[in-house]
């Protein structure tokens, strides 16, 4: 088959970046561990409770050491259970100290819903069955809205939380 | 020595005259598209407006409800519809259609319009507020599924046809090559049947059985899986048309020649291994999908950069050679040479000009890492309404000014071509806007698929809105580019002058180098096909199965049933 010398050049110049490019986002996966959350961990989709991150008590932020942190999140049509505080109330507001080291962890009650801290790559798909989990450095202060950003229902565009990272 | 001369005077495209009774068949199924542009364009006009946060809508009729009409109309019936219609059309100019075909192909029709009934009944009584993707466990009214399933048999009724009509024409001209058109024809055809078979298995196997009780759950990940392992051809079924037209439509327009019959042919053969084993870019940030299988799709996935790089540099030369041959001198003069007024020329090439935008997001997207700053963000909503909605409508757009006159028997007069131009242009500002505020929107986290919320009135949140604003007055501009857009062809339908059109194929240069003969080797490319498909599914598919949760019962509630 003929190719014309030109177009020899330009798919030479372009498979060659092509092949660059998708070294380096294969490094940052499996040398540097970028890869996008999936860890198989499976749930009782029709008892969250039964796993002990998502029993009642344990929702919300809990602090495990110095500068590290777990969220624990239970989903549900068309809210994000982040435990009570001490009155009782729902918690919907999570403050957590700039510098911190946080995992994220979500389950979803019914259908598939989305958690992404706006703006940030904590982007995470929570569907019946699995838990989703995802670790990050908070590294920048400021307010984060919380979105659900999978369609789950009339209510979905009612369904977030928010996040403030304090210097 | 006398029959080889009169081959030889043959000329070297197929070009067949068109019946009538062929014409009503292929200008029905685009006429459902154009409808299907009017409904669709309405529903995404609203959506802007509420999107906004200045418009409710009135009679509690649901956002979602909207936004489901917008994508399955749009996404599925208008893009499915014209294209068949197009495909109808290259195949009987260039291979022609028996009556026995032709009565098959309208049984195709019947069942995909029976289908597109049932499924938008079900939506305008809110019983499948469930978007054009109908993730499980959201359940919608079973006649949803089954409207759904009529159209992808109809398609693949019409496909069938398709094959046939090639087959047919082969054995006729045993020792010729097939015509170009025909074989794109057929590659797209092919590479929709394997793909459309895995969103078959689910709405069969998995989705009307548990919509109608008989099965209690249902297992998500795979309907995902397999929903997404045809959403991402679907997308390239949409393109390869809009290719057909670049590759060997636009050449004729502009006064050119083909720039290689059998590298076209390569790039088509190269979207069809490269547009199914790549499915799991679409559910990068899904917690039960190894990434390493995650990584191995996205590797996959790029390859389509390879034919990408041969189709833009394909047109470019066409564009250039043409141009010098016009007599252009100088680095760029031929760019002048080009047929600016004319809107057959026009509208692709500004849809070729989206796509370096649009190929560019595409990259981001399919990033393995990169996705999660994009996912189901408006950014998505932003890229495919540049891709589809910009490159593919526009060149479908440009096909229409000449086939709906040439199937019609009717001019294209200077008049419908200026109104064309404009057409043209209104779409490109109109879309410029809603897009470009689509994107940076998604880029600051807003998603995609929500109606207006203030989301408790968060800082992040107030930015988003202006940018929702811009996408009203882009979306406005849109829908009066719609607006003209029908009125365009409902004049070219019927309203203007009797005439001749040409149906433009472009030829090959007197002295371009034969196409190689393995090109015809439909075992081998469906081979090839096949083998990768199994290669990037099988193990990671046994995976899921192996390790699934409990499956999920259907959940009403949340859509509003």
């Amino acid at each position: 088959m003929h190719l014309h010398k030109f177009e020899k050049i330009w798919l030479v110049c372009g498979i060659g970046s092509l092949v660059v490019f998708l070294f380096i986002v294969g490094y940052g996966a499996f040398w540097q561990g970028t890869h996008p959350q999936s860890h198989g961990v499976t749930i009782d989709p029709y008892n969250i409770e039964s796993n002990e991150a998502f029993k009642p008590e344990n929702l919300g932020l809990t602090k495990v050491d110095d500068d590290k942190y777990i969220v624990n999140i239970a989903a549900s049509a068309f809210n994000y259970d982040l435990g009570k505080d001490e009155e009782g109330n729902a918690v919907k507001t999570i403050r957590i100290p700039k510098g911190s080291t946080v995992l994220f962890q979500a389950a979803t009650k019914d259908v598939v819903h989305g958690f992404h801290v706006a703006g940030t790559n904590v982007n995470m798909m929570v569907e019946p069955g699995y838990v989703s989990s995802l670790e990050t450095v908070m590294d920048n202060a400021g307010t984060y809205t919380i979105v659900c950003n999978e369609y789950c229902g009339v209510g979905h565009h009612m369904m977030y939380a928010t996040v403030e990272v304090y210097e | 020595m006398e029959l080889a001369k009169k081959d030889h005077e043959q000329p070297s495209v197929q070009s067949l005259a068109i019946s009538k009774p062929e014409s009503r068949l292929y200008m029905s199924f685009i006429s459902v598209a154009f409808i299907s542009l009017l409904i669709g364009g309405l529903m995404g006009l609203l959506q802007v407006f509420i999107r906004s946060g200045k418009f409710t809508l009135p009679a509690g009729i649901d956002y979602y409800q909207i936004l489901t009409v917008h994508g399955v109309i749009l996404g599925l019936v208008l893009t499915t519809y014209f294209i068949i219609g197009f495909h109808f059309s290259l195949m009987g100019k260039t291979v022609g259609i028996s009556i026995k075909q032709r009565k098959t192909a309208w049984v195709a029709f019947w069942i995909m319009v029976i289908g597109t009934i049932m499924t938008a009944i079900t939506i305008l009584f809110g019983e499948a507020s469930v978007l054009y993707t109908f993730y499980a466990p959201l359940r919608a009214h079973p006649a949803f599924y089954i409207g759904l399933a009529l159209v992808i048999i109809g398609s693949w009724i019409a496909g069938f046809v398709n094959w046939r009509q090639l087959a047919l024409w082969k054995k006729a001209h045993p020792d010729e090559k097939s015509p170009l058109l025909a074989f794109m024809v057929t590659v797209n055809t092919v590479m929709w049947f394997i793909a459309s078979l895995g969103v078959a298995v689910a709405v069969l196997v998995q989705f009307i059985p548990w919509s109608l009780g008989y099965a209690e759950t249902i297992n998500v990940l795979i309907s995902r899986t397999l929903f997404w392992y045809f959403g991402h051809p679907l997308v390239y079924f949409w393109l390869l048309p809009a290719y057909m037209a670049w590759y060997a439509i636009i050449p004729k327009i502009i006064g050119g020649k083909i720039f290689s019959d059998s590298l076209a042919r390569l790039s088509f053969v190269l979207f069809l291994f490269f547009s199914i084993p790549v499915g799991f870019h679409h559910q990068l940030t899904e917690p039960g999908i190894d990434p390493t299988w995650k990584f191995i799709q996205v590797v996959l996935t790029f390859m389509v950069v390879i034919p990408s790089l041969m189709t833009a540099f394909s047109m470019f030369a066409t564009f250039e050679i043409t141009g010098r041959r016009k007599g252009a001198k100088g680095l760029f003069g031929w760019f002048k040479k080009l047929p600016w007024k004319d809107v057959r020329f026009l509208a692709p090439f500004i849809g070729m000009l989206a796509f370096i935008p649009g190929g560019a997001g595409g990259i981001i997207n399919a990033s393995h890492q990169m996705n999660a700053l994009i996912h189901n963000t408006i950014w998505v909503t932003g890229h495919f309404h540049l891709t589809v909605a910009t490159t593919v409508m526009l060149t479908f757009f440009g096909i229409s000014y000449w086939l709906i006159p040439y199937l019609r028997g009717r001019k294209l007069t200077p008049n419908i071509n200026r109104l064309g131009i404009i057409q043209a242009i209104i779409w490109t500002v109109g879309m410029t806007i809603m897009s470009g505020a689509m994107h940076i929107e998604g880029l600051l986290g807003a998603p995609r698929r929500s109606s207006y919320s203030e989301y408790g009135g968060g800082e992040q949140v107030s930015e988003w809105i202006g940018y929702q604003m811009a996408q009203a007055i882009g979306g406005t501009i849109l829908f009066i580019g719609i607006v003209l857009m029908v009125y365009i062809f409902i004049k070219l339908t019927f309203f203007a002058p009797k005439g001749e059109e040409e149906f433009p194929i472009a030829e090959e240069e007197v002295d371009a180098q034969p196409t190689p003969a393995f090109f015809e080797n439909w075992k081998l490319w469906i081979g090839i096909t096949v083998a990768l498909i199994l290669a990037a599914y099988t193990i990671p598919f046994i995976e899921i199965i192996q390790t699934s949760p409990p499956g999920s019962v259907p959940f009403d509630f949340p859509i509003g049933r």
